[in-house]
């Protein structure tokens, strides 16, 4: 039987009608804003100013502190400023705006397309690589990814998980680099793979994308005649169901370990990266290629043309938008992201990040909430909800603001994975209090926890 | 499109709403609506139009001059309570017996709570017994309805359970008392001799169960053990005393056992929310209904059962949680 | 017959006896040793549990203002001087006078002044909003119109006014507990001193955006142009990140900062004659922008919040 994660989970429509479209690289647009907070933890710093020239994949951005990555360029061309810009929920973030110019690269980057497939011997050569080229995660949470595979020395991880499950509706970005980019993929992992010490990387990929599976397994078996750096790397079919690509949901399905509680995946031993990530390691380790393209599904049923993209970071959507023949008239919300877990976006002119992975359109019908009536107690939440809680009570108890109980009954397990709104047949904003209450408790429990410390 | 729509995700909806599990609710019931209109005639039509009629005329007053709050008529539980209601109540009786049942279903159980998912008790169930609290004779007296198919009309007096009862308590034995009346199980199973509305099928009650689970509209463990507790129940006093006990298949095909379990046991405002709480909450009715069976003074128990471990709910609620991630 | 009742009469009195002498017990032995001018303390408090002075509800600040050695760092925000002076008298302290305040929103952008690009759709709460994005109009520091400071508030002083979508401050109801000024995400609703004939002046805008941005998204938005800082005369006003501030306890209702406010940021309260010309040849459009600032008011009618009509230059 195929496996799947042990508690709740829906099962939206999957809607993947952007799967065949090939990607195809989009033109870099005249003007890129390149934002410096594109990851999680202190937003970059700046090091360049107006007038400065700069060359593809040149640094722009330092990070702050230890969970903080580089930013580089994406286009080669003048720094036209550096300041305050809205990003897509309208909230101001420096950004280095860049007037494009033809494409240089910078020195040391290998723009070829041939294959290497000798894993470097020295982990921390790789390590290195991947943090001077700004990898981070692209599954999501877009967090620094060097950081991610040097868990602290007290703690060991004996699998490493790349994460093809593309669990959410619509989005298929990851589905089309796992068929046309199956090898670097794989030599992503193993390079990985070698960072961690571990012996066994299994790639998890739902059973509704059998072509992806198909080239998984091709490339491994492929790679692995070549080289035994590559034993050990198996792909894995997992049962169609959301949120399976949730962190610690993956690693239920795959190891059927469990993470506790405020605890981190390598608790139990396990590392997980996106494939897209992956992608991305094999770049920079192989190709020093800094991460500066990624590819944006851009979908909707209402949206004339699907298609994904080969999108340099800082090109504003509003020309990607443009570039496929413009909003249509029938759309209602755009989505950075998937439609469970997406981000609404508020100002279509914001500029596109390195964990921008879809823009989504929606119709008003598809979308727009309907009253909120009053709870029937069917308990369809619960039932839903992954993490085994209890939306109805949390969402009472937040809006009481009943901190003791909300810890109590586990809010801070909350992954924010919609399953309980998504389910409500009362319509009731579940997952809008619940976050709120989340992040006041988490505050809550941090500072309890941080003089001890 | 002017302006974007902002929103927390998700952004998308499972076409679940209330009114559409309450519309699936109302199409499970119509096996038994339909055998108990062919059976009984007009008269179950008269009930069951004045029961819906009074519910949701109710339910729409009490919303629009009382609580002054938007209208809740379109969720359709005013119309599901309506049904039950008739189909739990004697197809001879008279229609204002269905308009008490119905005040006391909506206006008492229901709306004096706050409406749909406050109220404690199950409307319709707290209508019925109501109704067989206050008006004995009636809610006891079968027959004498034409039906479109059938012989009914040749049928009188009480339903199997209560022709048992009176039996054993004149000092008969089963046997005798099955010897007496002609009970069948294919007639339980299609077409009951006598009860209500709803009692007088069990198959169509099934078909019901099936259509609720297929939708997933209700999930099996309350009305499995249910059932299961009545038949081990059953079982082990029948093993027992045959002749003065009567045996699990009888047990589960007769009386409300199979409709109060199916409709009325997993009403979602009134059971218990996780699985393992749904059966404590069904191995309690399947007990108390059989007590009450077996012991107390009236014939039939699943609607004072299901009454009784209603008012056990939030109990349950609190003690029976599910699982949670990663937690010991 | 007669003597089930009296047995029952019996049975009953000598159960209720009994009980009493228990519960008297029970009272005198576990009876918790108070500070009894706690209780007087709390007798002359308003009883509004508000939270507003920093203790939980008002018997925790009648402990504390019996155990403190002066008032100076408890003051009952509701009950104002008045009560504070009881308070004194019951324990002999000197009271430190405070002058009463008054909740202030600082935010004037109108549905007429901030043209609204996003449309919410989810629960209707500040809060949730505030995390989610920056809000309906081109103005990320300003109100989000979702009232949770109507919410917060126990007096019933706050409420949103439909037309212009904005809270609008009760002055006769508000406390100035603070309950608003915790719940509003955006920091706008400011503590401010009620004033002299409760006229008082404030700048009625938060945005730190440069001008212009300021200015794009809300036509009524503080531009940080200083005009005001240089006019007052008496160095109360502030501009600090492209937006200004003036201190109340240096403001000495002059009101020429009203008058050559651009964007008529500068809102003056309950005054009976509109704003005053500047005496120099101010540009033009300021002086006319100023006026209509003051007209809702002419009325006895308090309103902490007034409409200003919207300037098109």
């Amino acid at each position: 039987m195929k496996k799947t994660f042990s508690i709740g989970g829906v099962h939206p429509d999957d809607k993947k009608i952007s799967a065949g479209c090939a990607i195809e690289v989009l033109p870099t647009p005249k003007t890129v804003y390149i934002s410096m907070a594109q990851h999680l933890g202190g937003p970059a710093k700046a090091i360049v100013a107006a007038g400065d020239k700069v060359k593809t994949g040149q640094v722009i951005g330092e990070p702050t502190g230890f969970i903080s990555a580089y930013v580089h360029s994406s286009v080669t061309g003048t720094v036209k400023s550096v300041g305050l810009r809205k990003d897509l929920a309208g909230i101001p973030v420096v950004h280095v705006e860049i007037a494009v110019e033809p494409d240089e690269w910078a020195e040391g980057i290998d723009t070829s397309d041939t294959l290497v497939t000798e894993i470097p011997q020295d982990p921390k050569f790789i390590v290195d690589r991947i943090k001077s080229n700004g990898v981070v995660g692209l599954g999501g949470a877009t967090f620094p990814t060097n950081v991610k595979l040097c868990p602290p020395p007290d703690k060991k991880a004996d699998i490493l998980i790349l994460n093809g499950a593309e669990c959410e509706p619509y989005l298929t970005s990851d589905y089309r680099i796992m068929i046309e980019k199956p090898r670097q993929i794989i030599v992503g992992a193993a390079l990985m793979k070698r960072v961690l010490g571990v012996n066994r990387v299994v790639v998890g990929i739902e059973e509704n994308k059998p072509e992806a599976i198909e080239k998984m397994k091709e490339a491994i078996a492929a790679l692995a005649a070549g080289s035994s750096d590559y034993a050990g790397i198996e792909v894995m079919t997992l049962k169609k169901k959301y949120p399976q690509g949730g962190e610690k949901q993956l690693i239920d399905a795959i190891t059927r370990r469990q993470v506790k509680s405020m605890g981190l995946p390598i608790d139990v031993g396990a590392v997980v990266q996106n494939v897209a990530t992956s992608l991305a390691v094999y770049d920079a380790v192989q190709k020093n290629r800094p991460l500066i393209d990624n590819t944006v599904t851009v979908t909707g049923e209402c949206f004339p043309k699907q298609s994904n993209l080969l999108v340099r970071v800082g090109t504003p959507l509003s020309y990607i938008i443009d570039f496929l023949g413009g909003v249509p008239e029938s759309a209602a919300k755009a989505i950075s992201g998937g439609p469970m877990m997406g981000k609404a976006i508020a100002n279509l002119d914001a500029a596109t990040l390195k964990g921008t992975s879809s823009v989504l359109f929606l119709t008003e019908e598809q979308t727009r909430r309907k009253p909120e009536t009053n709870c029937i107690r069917c308990g369809k939440c619960a039932e839903a909800c992954p993490m085994g809680l209890e939306p109805f009570l949390l969402n009472k108890l937040a809006r009481n603001g009943m901190m003791d109980e909300l810890e109590q009954n586990a809010v801070q397990d909350c992954i924010e994975c919609g399953c309980c709104l998504y389910s409500c047949p009362a319509n009731i904003p579940l997952l809008d209090t619940i976050r709120l209450a989340k992040g006041e408790v988490i505050r809550i429990i941090r500072s309890r926890t941080a003089p001890k410390k | 499109m002017n302006k974007l729509l902002v929103s927390p995700s998700p952004h998308i909806h499972s076409k679940t709403s209330t009114r559409s599990l309450m519309l699936d609710v109302v199409i499970a019931l119509l096996p038994s609506v339909i055998v108990s209109v062919l059976y009984y005639g007009w008269s179950a039509v008269v009930i069951l139009a004045s029961s819906v009629i009074f519910c949701t005329l109710l339910e729409y007053l009490i919303t629009r001059y009382l609580l002054r709050k938007p209208c809740t008529l379109g969720d359709f539980s005013a119309v599901v309570t309506g049904i039950i209601l008739a189909l739990n109540l004697p197809p001879t009786a008279p229609w204002w017996v269905a308009m008490i049942g119905s005040i006391v279903a909506i206006g008492v159980a229901k709306m004096t709570f706050g409406g749909l998912g406050q109220n404690v008790f199950n409307p319709a169930i707290t209508g019925r017994v109501f109704l067989l609290i206050s008006f004995p004779a009636i809610m006891t007296t079968w027959g004498g309805a034409k039906g479109f198919i059938g012989g009914a009309d040749a049928v009188t007096g009480a339903t199997p359970l209560g022709i048992v009862k009176e039996g054993l308590m004149q000092g008969q034995t089963l046997d005798q008392i099955f010897a007496a009346h002609d009970f069948s199980y294919a007639q339980m199973l299609f077409v009951n001799i006598g009860g209500s509305a709803g009692e007088i099928s069990a198959l169509a009650v099934i078909i019901g169960f099936i259509y609720l689970l297929a939708r997933k509209v209700i999930r099996p463990y309350i009305t499995l053990s249910i059932l299961a507790t009545v038949a081990i129940f059953s079982a082990i006093f029948w093993l027992v005393d045959p002749t003065q006990y009567t045996d699990p298949l009888f047990n589960l095909l007769t009386g409300g056992v199979l409709l109060g379990s199916v409709f009325m046991a997993t009403d979602y405002v009134t059971s218990p929310m996780s699985d393992k709480g749904g059966i404590i909450f069904g191995v309690g009715i399947g007990i108390i209904t059989m007590l009450i069976r077996y012991f107390g003074a009236y014939p039939e128990g699943m609607s004072f059962a299901i009454l009784i471990m209603n008012s056990t709910v939030p109990l349950i609620n609190k003690f029976c949680k599910q699982k949670k991630f990663g937690r010991a | 017959m007669t003597t089930t009742i009296i047995w029952t009469i019996v049975a009953i009195t000598v159960l209720g006896v009994l009980l009493a002498v228990v519960l008297y017990l029970v009272a005198t032995k576990f009876k918790v040793e108070e500070d009894p001018r706690i209780d007087e303390v709390e007798k002359v408090m308003p009883g509004a549990n508000c939270g507003g002075c920093g203790f939980a509800g008002c018997r925790a600040f009648a402990q504390s203002c019996v155990e403190a050695a002066s008032l100076d760092n408890n003051f009952c925000p509701v009950g104002g001087n008045e009560v504070m002076k009881k308070v004194a008298a019951v324990l002999g302290l000197e009271v430190h006078e405070k002058a009463p305040m008054v909740a202030v929103v600082r935010c004037n952008g109108t549905c007429a002044n901030r043209p609204v690009v996003n449309d919410y759709d989810g629960f209707k709460s500040c809060k949730v909003k505030a995390a989610l994005y920056s809000g309906d109009t081109g103005c990320f520091y300003g109100c989000l119109c979702c009232g949770d400071c109507v919410a917060a508030c126990q007096f019933g002083a706050i409420s949103m006014d439909p037309q212009t979508g904005l809270p609008v401050v009760d002055e006769d109801k508000c406390t100035a507990c603070g309950a608003c000024v915790k719940a509003c995400p955006k920091k706008i609703i400011e503590l401010r001193n009620k004033g002299p004939k409760n006229r008082r002046v404030f700048v009625s805008c938060v945005n730190m955006e440069k001008g212009a941005v300021a200015r794009k998204a809300c036509s009524a938005a503080c531009i940080g142009c200083g005009k005001c800082a240089k006019e007052c005369p008496f160095g109360a006003i502030t501009v600090e990140h492209n937006v200004a501030y003036i201190d109340f306890n240096k403001c000495k209702l002059c009101r020429k900062c009203v008058a050559v406010c651009p964007t008529g940021a500068i809102h003056d309260i309950n005054f009976p004659t509109p704003a005053p010309k500047p005496e120099k040849a101010a540009p033009k459009p300021a002086a006319e922008a100023a006026k209509p600032v003051s007209e809702p008011k002419q009325d006895s009618a308090p309103a902490a919040n007034p409409v200003t009509d919207k300037k098109e230059e």
